[in-house]
């Protein structure tokens, strides 16, 4: 029967679906893939950071015994990748190498041990081309691009926009905030390394099963890069052993193995090292940041100037999208009159950066945030108290022209204050000790695909049978953050079933309808709100044959309890099985299919696709630390986070998602640093991932978390299926900030960089200690020339969403290109 | 998934056989003890032996006997050595360094022995070969420079072990057994400060037992440096033995610094210092300033080289503390993530 909440499943503490599968180590990893006759194959990387190739002998790899095949660049003509504006990824390398650990050659053999010893006996000469190791390096004219599309020598794009005058803004604030923040880059480190198997058949076709978060995205590069037609390519995502962004992009290891095996006609698996997967990387870009801020006396945000500079790696991934999330965003959590921002990415000899988690919205919010703490304390205002003074109304347009629907962002900071005992902690805990607070924001699903198309985001199918089986397709992938059971779950509720009376196909592109992936916190809302719309379809049907059955109008018949019923006799009616006999004598083979597309944006202006969802979800964290004043280092002692979650669907996976977020949040904020190493310039070129391994990447052991309280904040919002938002992302957001703001609460001194390392923290109590500002971080923001901004009016001061300015042709084309982006 | 390379592999059961099999293929045999180490090097290509000589088959290596000290075989695993009562009572600073080596499955695995002759390390060397050909290698295997420094004529790779140093600052000794015989060394004298010719082992020997003197009045004490706490090796390790006279006056001490040069560094001179006085605040901060004068961190582990060094003397007042009997197991608690001690 319904709980007090009127749904029987949704709300529930549920086991999810595919637990003791996992738990029990039954789930099947694409690495646990082994098919007859199957082939292995093993990369050969660029030793180079930058350099020509100029030749490849791979004669002597050829024969060694027991390798079948060898792949050279020559064998991939076509570039890929997954944005169309950056099209600039090969399988293999094919003139020229970028960073250490591009991939130059393949050799498929029949086991892996063979294939690596091949690798050692090719041959690859290389012309060396100059290494550009940092942003400074990359700004400098160049002769030579790593990358021949960039916008000027290696600077990828630059984007300017203002949404309002916002240098009058400034002006007539009482106060005017100019602060600058370093955000190190860091790796999503999944604990599944990227694995793949291709088996052709022998009619020309070829199916990969791989891990992947986007199988529908996979799909179209292999048809692109293969030159074959998608119809003739199947893209199954095997359960992914997390992603978090990283297996987003299509790879070329993917790209590799399905040529090989049409080219050989045996199924061919590649399984990635651990250091492999560190040149994979598409993890979080490290940003230099600059924020000029108006505040009024009262506590009221006049305007703000964003500018964040990203260094990009070796080529383009998700970068002009990243680019964008720098900078969309910001303006969805306080009400800001006007807003402008400038922002650029810059292309380096090191492994490509892309979305990780909160994709590009981290490291301004880290920025941000602290801010507000020096803006609140400049005020003498609580930092708790002046953002609830300015956190932004339901229902209304942003400066940059965001729909925000509901917003539960004032309850989840009250409510953190309220579970942290914040009021008695604030400037009140003894010396060492402090609190910290932050908030955050993100989109539930981006509402534009990542290629400009009119069709739906997700869709789902039901099969329903005189089994009583009820079996629902959708295209999503299973990443670890448990789509599979919000998928089962909304079905089951509509149609008044057990999670384990539905079975669910999901990621395989023969078999389910196109979902666009799992990123950007779309799944729930997307898939959610098509899974929706297909059960009630097949609640109809059932329901239209009950109705003349049970003489009872169609809607006084109830799905509950695995039974179908006129609810004026609850007594009578039938099992479910019996219904859809009936309903499957009525009409026949049944089926039911729903879909969803977002909601148009309110934007007109160019580039304004990025941004807009459907709802966006608030967070709320306040993080208690202590600072051991003589080493630095920094020990989280509580972790108390509210987030508006929309409605919870599984509170066990939403706490499970939250609790990720927060040790994902702790690692950014103290330790993890993905970074390369330059050696001596006269002696060599190199330039190295420093720490390509899960030992010497520090991430946090269980010994590093702390206790995690979490509040699960409901403010349905209409757009999500039974209300509910994304709780995948967002819950990162508020971590590094408030273990910031919480050091400075503690000791005194702002860390303006991350990741904020106890050498750090020491150097600042010394400048403390010597009357100096104590502080670390930038002292400036690199010199860039910007272009002339796109000018927008706020709704507030009669814009209707379109540029009042005029860009000339060639920058609009290009503006045109971004409208097509979107994503994590 | 990283394979190793081929080799041959032995499997004596006596320490004779071994000692025969060692004489036998000389330089072109390695020792394998628990291999948490070995075995990841070997897939890296950093040691490409022709032959590998298990210990795992000798039971004589896991015994464990009493009488006027202690004497420990070199195959005990860390697990078994913390399951050990007097070890845990007596050379504390044995048993906390063991508790805070790597995880609790490599300890389970990882030796006593194997500890002691752990491989020293640095960030440049503990790579792929695939990455090391990137930096055309380096003075420690396959290459003619330090990267660490670029004029350095030695190798700077660190010592990384957790035992070492809390046996030298109990004054162990080992017995290293070959073909050809056996001798007793104190383990202090077993180690080079040099990055590549780390250990005064002669390829045919092998470490056979640590042999401890007597408890009586010393106390002991270790505190390790890491990022995290599980899984790290020390970027500093501070080992301190005490034998104090009934009135808390300091008889003789052995002060030992780990992870900041090639090997374990013992602080004659802080000693020095400290023989005849009594543990005050002072002494305390005293002592650990001429200690850390015999620090060298270079940056080729974790965590920035000036703080290593800066934070030595905090590290040394946790071990005097310790010592004199303060109750800092709060401190423990959060700077080694022991709760036992």
């Amino acid at each position: 029967m319904s709980s007090a909440n009127g749904f029987s499943i949704v709300g529930k503490r549920r086991v999810r679906v595919d637990a003791l599968s996992k738990i029990t180590g039954q789930t099947q990893f694409a690495d646990d893939i082994a098919l007859p006759r199957m082939l292995f194959c093993k990369l050969l990387r660029s030793s180079l950071p930058h350099a020509e190739i100029e030749s490849i002998d791979v004669s002597a790899a050829r024969d060694y015994p027991g390798v079948q095949l060898i792949l050279t660049g020559q064998d991939f003509p076509v570039e890929y990748g997954i944005l169309p504006v950056s099209q600039d990824e090969r399988p293999l390398c094919r003139d020229k190498v970028r960073f250490v650990g591009d991939p130059v050659a393949a050799v498929i053999a029949g086991d892996e041990q063979t294939a690596d010893e091949a690798l050692g006996l090719i041959e690859v000469h290389y012309r060396p081309l100059p290494t550009i190791a940092t942003v400074q390096e990359a700004l400098k004219p160049t002769e030579a691009p790593l990358q021949e599309y960039a916008e000027e020598g290696n600077i990828h794009r630059r984007l300017a926009y203002s949404f309002g005058d916002v240098d009058e803004a400034l002006e007539n604030a009482d106060y005017v905030f100019d602060d600058t923040f370093f955000y190190e880059g860091n790796t999503h480190l999944a604990m599944e390394q990227h694995a793949a198997v291709a088996a052709a058949d022998p009619d020309g076709r070829v199916t990969l099963w791989s891990s992947t978060q986007c199988p529908h995205y996979v799909h179209r590069a292999l048809a692109k890069a293969l030159e074959m037609p998608a119809a003739h390519i199947r893209v199954i995502a095997c359960p992914n052993g997390g992603g978090f962004g990283g297996k987003t992009d299509p790879f070329n290891h993917e790209i590799v193995v399905a040529r090989a095996s049409m080219m050989l006609g045996r199924p061919v698996k590649i399984c990635l090292t651990r250091e492999e997967v560190f040149y994979c990387h598409r993890g979080r870009h490290p940003v230099s940041m600059r924020l000029r801020t108006g505040v009024t006396r009262d506590g009221k945000l006049t305007g703000m100037h964003l500018q964040t500079l990203l260094d990009g790696g070796a080529y383009g991934s998700y970068g002009i999208a990243s680019t964008f999330y720098t900078v969309a965003l910001a303006p969805t959590t306080y009400h800001l009159p006007r807003y402008s921002f400038q922002a650029g990415r810059v292309f380096t000899n090191k492994p490509p950066c892309g979305p990780k988690r909160g994709h590009g919205t981290p490291q301004p919010r880290f920025g941000q945030e602290i801010q507000l703490d020096k803006i609140a304390e400049k005020l003498e205002m609580d930092p708790a108290q002046f953002r609830l003074g300015i956190v932004e109304k339901p229902d209304r347009l942003t400066a940059n022209y965001l729909k925000i629907g509901t917003i539960g962002l004032a309850e989840c900071i009250e409510r953190v204050v309220d579970k942290s005992g914040w009021k008695s902690k604030h400037r009140k805990l003894p010396a060492g000790k402090g609190v910290g607070i932050a908030c955050g924001a993100y989109m539930s699903g981006a509402g534009t695909a990542i290629y400009w198309n009119k069709m739906p985001h997700s869709g789902v199918q039901i099969k329903l049978d005189r089994s009583g089986a009820v079996t629902v397709y959708c295209g999503t992938a299973e990443v670890g953050q448990g789509s599979d059971d919000v998928l089962v779950g909304l079905v089951a509720e509509i149609l008044g079933l057990e999670p384990i009376d539905i079975k669910c196909v999901t990621g395989d592109t023969d078999l389910t309808p196109v979902d666009l992936g799992s990123y950007s916190s779309r799944v729930t809302l997307m898939m959610g709100n098509a899974a929706i719309q297909a059960a009630e379809r097949a609640r109809e049907l059932i329901a239209e044959a009950l109705a003349e059955r049970l003489e009872a109008p169609v809607d006084h018949l109830e799905f509950a309890e695995g039974r179908v019923f006129n609810v004026a006799d609850p007594s009578g009616g039938m099992s479910f099985r019996e219904a859809v006999i009936c309903a499957e004598e009525k009409h026949g083979t049944l089926v039911s299919v729903g879909s969803y597309t977002p909601p148009h944006k309110a934007g007109k202006y160019p580039g304004a696709g990025v941004g807009p969802s459907p709802t966006y979800s608030y967070s709320a964290a306040v993080v208690e630390v202590e600072v051991d004043s003589a080493t630095g280092f920094i020990e989280i002692s509580r972790v108390t986070i509210a987030h508006d979650v929309g409605r919870s669907l599984n509170p066990v996976l939403v706490e499970g998602q939250v609790i990720g977020g927060v040790y994902m949040g702790i690692g950014e904020a103290l330790m993890e640093e993905h970074t390369t190493r330059r050696l001596a310039p006269k002696l060599s070129d190199a330039l190295l991932h420093r720490n390509p391994s899960m030992l010497d990447y520090k991430s946090p052991t269980l010994h590093d978390m702390p206790e995690v309280q979490v509040e699960i904040v409901e403010h349905p919002d209409p757009n999500g299926p039974f209300g509910a938002k994304e709780a995948g992302q967002g819950p990162l957001l508020p971590i590094m900030p408030a273990i910031a703001n919480a050091v400075y609460d503690a000791v005194g001194v702002r860390i303006d960089e991350l990741p904020i390392t106890p050498d750090k923290v020491l150097k600042a109590l010394k400048l403390k200690a010597g009357g100096r500002e104590a502080r670390i971080g930038p002292k400036s923001f690199p010199q860039i020339d910007w272009p002339e901004p796109i000018f927008v009016l706020p709704p507030w001061e009669g814009g209707d969403g379109t540029a009042s300015n005029k860009p000339e042709w060639r920058r609009a084309a290009k503006m045109h290109d971004m409208d097509k982006v979107t994503t994590p | 998934m990283m394979r190793l390379p081929d080799f041959r592999f032995h499997a004596p059961e006596t320490l004779e056989e071994a000692a025969a099999i060692l004489a036998d293929k000389g330089s072109d045999a390695m020792i394998l003890a628990g291999g948490t180490d070995l075995l990841p090097n070997m897939k890296r290509g950093q040691h490409t032996p022709k032959h590998l000589l298990t210990l795992r088959r000798i039971s004589s290596l896991c015994a464990v006997r009493s009488g006027s000290g202690l004497t420990l075989g070199a195959g005990l695993t860390l697990t078994q050595l913390l399951d050990n009562q007097s070890i845990r009572k007596d050379y504390t600073a044995l048993w906390q360094a063991a508790q805070v080596v790597a995880t609790p499955q490599l300890r389970n695995r990882a030796t006593l022995g194997g500890n002691i002759c752990l491989d020293t390390r640095c960030n440049f060397y503990d790579q792929s070969k695939e990455w090391r050909k990137a930096i055309n290698y380096c003075l420690k295997k396959d290459g003619d420079i330090c990267w660490v420094a670029t004029s350095s004529k030695t190798c700077l790779a660190v010592s990384s072990t957790d035992t070492a140093p809390a046996l030298v600052a109990l004054n162990a000794k080992i017995r290293l057994v070959s073909a050809a015989g056996e001798r007793v060394i104190r383990l202090e004298d077993f180690y080079n400060n040099d990055g590549l010719d780390y250990l005064n082992r002669r390829a045919d020997e092998i470490l056979s037992e640590v042999i401890l003197e007597p408890a009586c009045a010393w106390k002991s004490t270790y505190w390790k440096l890491r990022r995290r706490g599980s899984f790290d090796f020390p970027v500093l390790a501070v080992a301190v033995a005490v034998k104090l006279t009934d009135d808390g006056t300091v008889e003789d001490a052995r002060i030992v610094l780990g992870a900041v040069a090639s090997m374990p560094m013992l602080s004659t001179d802080a000693a020095e210092f400290l023989r005849g006085k009594k543990i005050d605040n002072e002494v305390i901060e005293e002592t650990g300033r001429i200690a850390a004068k015999i620090a060298r961190p270079v940056n080729n582990t974790d965590l920035a080289p000036p703080w290593r060094k800066k934070v030595i003397p905090e590290f040394m007042s946790y071990a005097f503390r310790e010592v004199r009997g303060d109750d800092i197991s709060s401190l423990r608690k959060r700077v080694a993530h022991q709760s036992r001690s």
